[in-house]
């Protein structure tokens, strides 16, 4: 199967949360030297909620699909409910198998998500 | 295409076929387009049949028994470093020495010349389009000891830049022109590390012109080169290049994995300090001092890589049975046809690195291709059964210097037809349509 699902490109192409927020209440910027990925995550908390969250960045398909699909369902999720995702929930999430070297990509945003709560 | 170009590639074609039917992984992968020679090279069935003949028939330890199948297996081993020296034109058998790679023989020159000449204030001058092999060894080198590390820019197409006049100055191949490293090499540059061939841009340095216009600012300069992408794919003249050291590997010309080759000149090898101590590098051992045996045994402690040593002169008598500059000359027409080929279909959407001049550049299109990531390239090329490379090369320096993080890379040798270009095209256009 092509990890290049209809809604990998769908978000690869139309990214949801991309952009940045006006007084986030922490911000982050994780890359993967090796790839070139960049991934910069902002986010504003509410009663312990994520009330808001947006991210830039420039690099692969599942990267940055990755990123958006990510932040959607972070949205209005706790800090305690997203301190448990890993890497068995994000290749759940995302729907696709991904090998040894990508799945870092799929991974990169998490880890700016686990930098800001 | 034209008329003669359509006979070119029948021609080509037909005569290539006869290759890849040397090659058992054609057979057991049918339409597999392998575009990564760079990496490593597949395996003619020579080589693999050596390596087994080896493990099936004398497979007893090199230099220790005095039993038939021991000799047997020495005289095997022993042969390949006179079928290697005779390859590169090695002046003495005795110059070629085995060990596990390229890197290992670039540190090895670091490790047992370099610490031993150079000292603090010294120069260790390198260029920005090496592998990090030939670079990584000679910045630390130079950061332990004190030395100064200087690295050759490139220019914007890809040719090292040598600093005459205006800075952006481009030597061309085999014009024998003379030239001038006064900004580059002083008096106080112990080591120039230079490749061959850049495995990211494809660039065929003019070494000869360089070494010689070096060696004049400062005789007693040790000249070390990578050709780890060179010896695969040209000939090689050791003697007529004039460096002090070159070194490459088994596994990307044809030979088993494991092996890698250091050439260096005899007096400079007898001179150097050993690499690793243990068995079959002595002479005599007492309980206060060791003798050491000449080169090459005082490089090759420790059982080597027995097989694949021996393995590896079938891969060299099978590229000697092609002939080199045929290779060479087929190499030249894979690029010429994928560079038309990636103008005629993408225009300027695919940047291709390096040289614009075919007889300037190895069987290397590195590129990158409108705003794909070139993992993205690599893994839908990989849904077509077509194998490229993707990152930064092991040249992250280089990427640097051309402000890109990442590109694509389609390498050719003996066993690529026009057909894998055209089946390559085919793949990107697909990559174009998923990623558009």
């Amino acid at each position: 199967m092509s990890i290049y699902q209809e809604i990998i490109l769908e978000h690869y192409k139309n990214p949801h949360n991309f952009g940045t927020i006006k007084d986030p209440t922490k911000k982050t910027s994780v890359s993967n030297p090796l790839c070139g990925d960049e991934i910069e995550m902002e986010i504003v908390f509410k009663k312990n909620k994520v009330s808001e969250i947006m991210f830039k960045g420039q690099g692969c398909a599942i990267s940055q699909a990755s990123a958006s699909i990510l932040t959607d369902f972070a949205s209005g999720k706790s800090k305690d409910d997203l301190k448990k995702l890993d890497k068995n929930f994000m290749t759940k999430l995302l729907g696709i198998e991904l090998g040894p070297n990508r799945i870092k990509c799929a991974l990169l945003p998490l880890e700016a998500l686990h930098k800001l709560i | 295409m034209d008329l003669f170009r359509k006979f070119l590639v029948k021609l080509n074609s037909m005569d290539l076929k006869s290759h890849k039917a040397d090659f058992p992984i054609f057979k057991n992968l049918p339409g597999l387009v392998y575009l990564d020679s760079t990496a490593t090279s597949l395996k003619p069935r020579f080589t693999t049949d050596k390596l087994m003949e080896y493990y099936t028939q004398y497979s007893a330890n090199v230099f220790r028994g005095v039993y038939k199948i021991s000799e047997k297996a020495t005289e095997e081993y022993e042969e390949t470093r006179k079928v290697v020296a005779e390859f590169i034109n090695a002046k003495r058998i005795e110059e070629v020495i085995f060990t596990r790679s390229t890197t290992e023989s670039l540190n090895l020159v670091a490790y047992s010349m370099g610490r031993k000449i150079i000292n603090e204030g010294d120069e260790v001058v390198t260029s920005v389009m090496e592998h990090h092999s030939n670079f990584v060894t000679w910045q630390q080198l130079a950061l332990e000891n004190g030395a100064t590390f200087k690295v050759i820019d490139v220019t914007d197409e890809g040719y090292l830049n040598l600093g005459l006049d205006s800075g952006q100055v481009i030597i061309p191949l085999g014009t024998g022109m003379t030239l001038n490293l006064d900004n580059i090499i002083t008096k106080k540059t112990k080591i120039l590390a230079l490749t061959y061939l850049s495995n990211v841009l494809g660039t065929i340095n003019p070494l000869k012109e360089i070494i010689q216009a070096a060696k004049k600012i400062n005789p007693k300069l040790i000249v070390v080169i990578d050709a780890a992408q060179a010896i695969p794919h040209m000939k090689v003249d050791v003697q007529d290049l004039g460096a002090d050291f070159l070194s490459f590997s088994s596994h990307k010309m044809l030979g088993p994995t494991g092996v890698g080759v250091l050439w260096g000149k005899y007096e400079l090898l007898d001179e150097m300090f050993p690499f690793n101590y243990g068995g079959e590098m002595i002479q005599e051992v007492y309980i206060d001092k060791t003798i050491f045996k000449h080169p090459p045994h005082k490089f090759e402690a420790g059982t080597p890589h027995i097989a694949g040593v021996i393995a590896l002169k079938e891969a060299v008598r099978y590229l000697e049975r092609i002939g080199m500059d045929k290779i060479r000359q087929h190499e030249k027409e894979m690029v010429d046809y994928t560079l038309k080929k990636f103008q005629i279909t993408f225009g300027k959407k695919i940047r291709v690195l390096g040289p614009k001049e075919v007889k300037d550049r190895g069987g290397i299109v590195s590129f990158t291709f409108g705003n794909y990531h070139a993992h993205d390239i690599a893994q839908i090329l990989d849904e077509e059964n077509i194998c490229i490379r993707a990152g930064h090369h092991c040249a992250m320096p280089l990427h640097q210097r051309l402000g890109i993080s990442a590109s694509a890379r389609a390498s050719f040798y003996l066993y690529n037809s026009f057909e894998d270009v055209d089946k390559l095209v085919r793949g990107l256009k697909k990559v174009e349509n998923t990623l558009k």
